[in-house]
């Protein structure tokens, strides 16, 4: 008896190591953001194309460069509320390295170790180049400061333990990325899974909040509310490859309705980039396969 | 048997019909918003060059614009016409909480489609800076006040 109680206790103490070991943060090398040096400019790019502004901007307000955050972003697992992300040296990021913006964004880890939720999407971002990476970290550090404090998220238990994400991570984090393309699609697959991160919206969520690559952009519930996200796969979307880049420059769909929704910010987005890059967005969603049959039953995000 | 079921089918219907039935007011703001996308695509398929350029359509398709622009718009939106509130419309409840705010991008459209107004027969090059214009206007209203399809 006693012997089987030593048995499980040892068990469940490598059990425990083992869940630590698996669920810890893990960091990006620090070499390699040693020697990068950032650009301002090209940051402003690599900003707009990634939409940051789009969810850290304060809701309601004309300068969309403060970065205060405190947008809601309600889910199945609580609402979260986009943080700071000013150079305020205690509210925002001001005392960061580029090192910790790549931990963040290309780990989802924040300077203190902490697993990030998912709702900050560095599943996309994880697939950034370096330089891209210190580009932005140059272009965030020229903005106004801001010394809102971020609100804190609104998650019940058990997810608000962080720890468990470093299980979600385990299930879902990759940086490989979902569709194999032809080098001439690589730019607008860049743009589109690393960068605009489209799928986040577009693509159908398990029980546990990770996208459903075999469905990937066949739409998906509007997470903030009513309404569905569209598909952008073809058995739905009949918009032409110009048509897809018009609307990413103007928003005006083919009928000269207008976009809505968080999608009017994308745009304002889309419409800041390049033409060539809009016509390669549009060639990678024109490219999409159609998604599997939906087995799940329901999508709940 | 077969009677009663086609009866109590026909009463489905009625009743369908009578539950989806819109608003008069709902149909004509949504209306107002068809004649304006109507317009908008005679210009923006000449700024597309999918369509000939010609100033004559272009002008009245700009002065419709306008005049949509000048229908006062309390009457199309009483309250109680939200997409909570009924079927057939994705007018979010945060219109009425912010109405003030609603009004000035209203008005902000009705700038945008005088520009337009004022360009639009001089030359198939003056329309499309005036379409982004009038763009940025209907996205300044349904990225808040409007719900996904």
């Amino acid at each position: 008896m006693r012997r089987i109680l030593k048995l499980l206790v040892a068990a469940a103490v490598i059990g425990v190591a083992v869940g630590l070991w698996l669920t810890a943060p893990d960091r990006v090398a620090p070499e390699r953001f040693a020697s990068l040096s950032g650009d301002v400019a090209a940051g402003e790019k690599v900003f707009t194309a990634s939409g940051c502004a789009s969810c850290h901007h304060v809701p309601g307000a004309e300068d969309k460069l403060i970065l205060a955050g405190g947008m809601a972003f309600p889910s199945d697992f609580g609402t979260f509320y986009a943080p700071n992300i000013s150079p305020d040296p205690s509210a925002g990021i001001g005392d960061w390295k580029v090192i910790d913006l790549a931990n963040a964004v290309m780990k989802g880890v924040s300077p203190k170790g902490q697993h990030y939720y998912p709702a900050f999407p560095y599943n996309a971002y994880n697939k950034m180049t370096d330089q891209d990476v210190a580009d932005l970290f140059a272009y965030l550090q020229s903005l106004p400061a801001d010394a809102t404090p971020s609100k804190p998220h609104d998650v019940g238990f058990p997810f608000n333990i962080r720890r468990s994400l470093g299980g979600w991570k385990l299930l879902f984090f990759s940086d490989d990325y979902v569709m194999d393309v032809p080098a001439d699609l690589e730019r607008g697959r860049y743009l589109v899974e690393a960068q605009a991160h489209c799928a986040e919206c577009h693509t159908p969520r398990n029980a546990l909040g990770g996208l459903d690559t075999s469905r990937w952009m066949a739409g998906a519930p509007n997470p903030s509310g009513k309404g569905t996200i569209p598909a952008l796969t073809p058995d739905k979307l009949t918009w032409s490859a110009e048509d897809v880049a018009y609307y990413l420059e103007s928003g005006f769909t083919p009928e000269y309705d207008s976009v809505g929704g968080h999608m009017a910010e994308v745009v304002d987005n889309f419409a800041h980039l390049s033409a060539e890059d809009r016509a390669a967005v549009a060639a990678y969603v024109k490219a999409l396969p159609a998604p599997k049959a939906d087995t799940s039953g329901s999508s709940s995000y | 048997m077969k009677k009663s079921f086609a009866t109590v089918a026909v009463l489905a219907t009625l009743a369908t019909t009578a539950m989806a039935e819109v608003p008069q007011a709902v149909k004509a703001r949504q209306g107002q918003f068809n004649i304006m996308a109507l317009n908008l695509g005679i210009l923006g398929g000449m700024a597309k060059g999918q369509v000939e350029y010609n100033a004559e359509a272009a002008q009245a398709a700009a002065d419709s614009l306008v005049a949509v622009s000048m229908i006062h718009q309390t009457a199309l939106w009483p309250e109680g016409t939200d997409a909570d509130s009924i079927e057939g419309t994705r007018a979010l409840p945060a219109i009425w909480a912010n109405i003030d705010d609603v009004v000035a991008k209203w008005g902000a459209f009705g700038e945008a489609a005088k520009a337009m107004q004022a360009a639009a027969g001089q030359g198939q090059d003056q329309i499309g800076p005036n379409m982004g214009a009038i763009g940025g206007s209907c996205k300044g209203c349904h990225d808040t006040y409007r719900a996904p399809q």
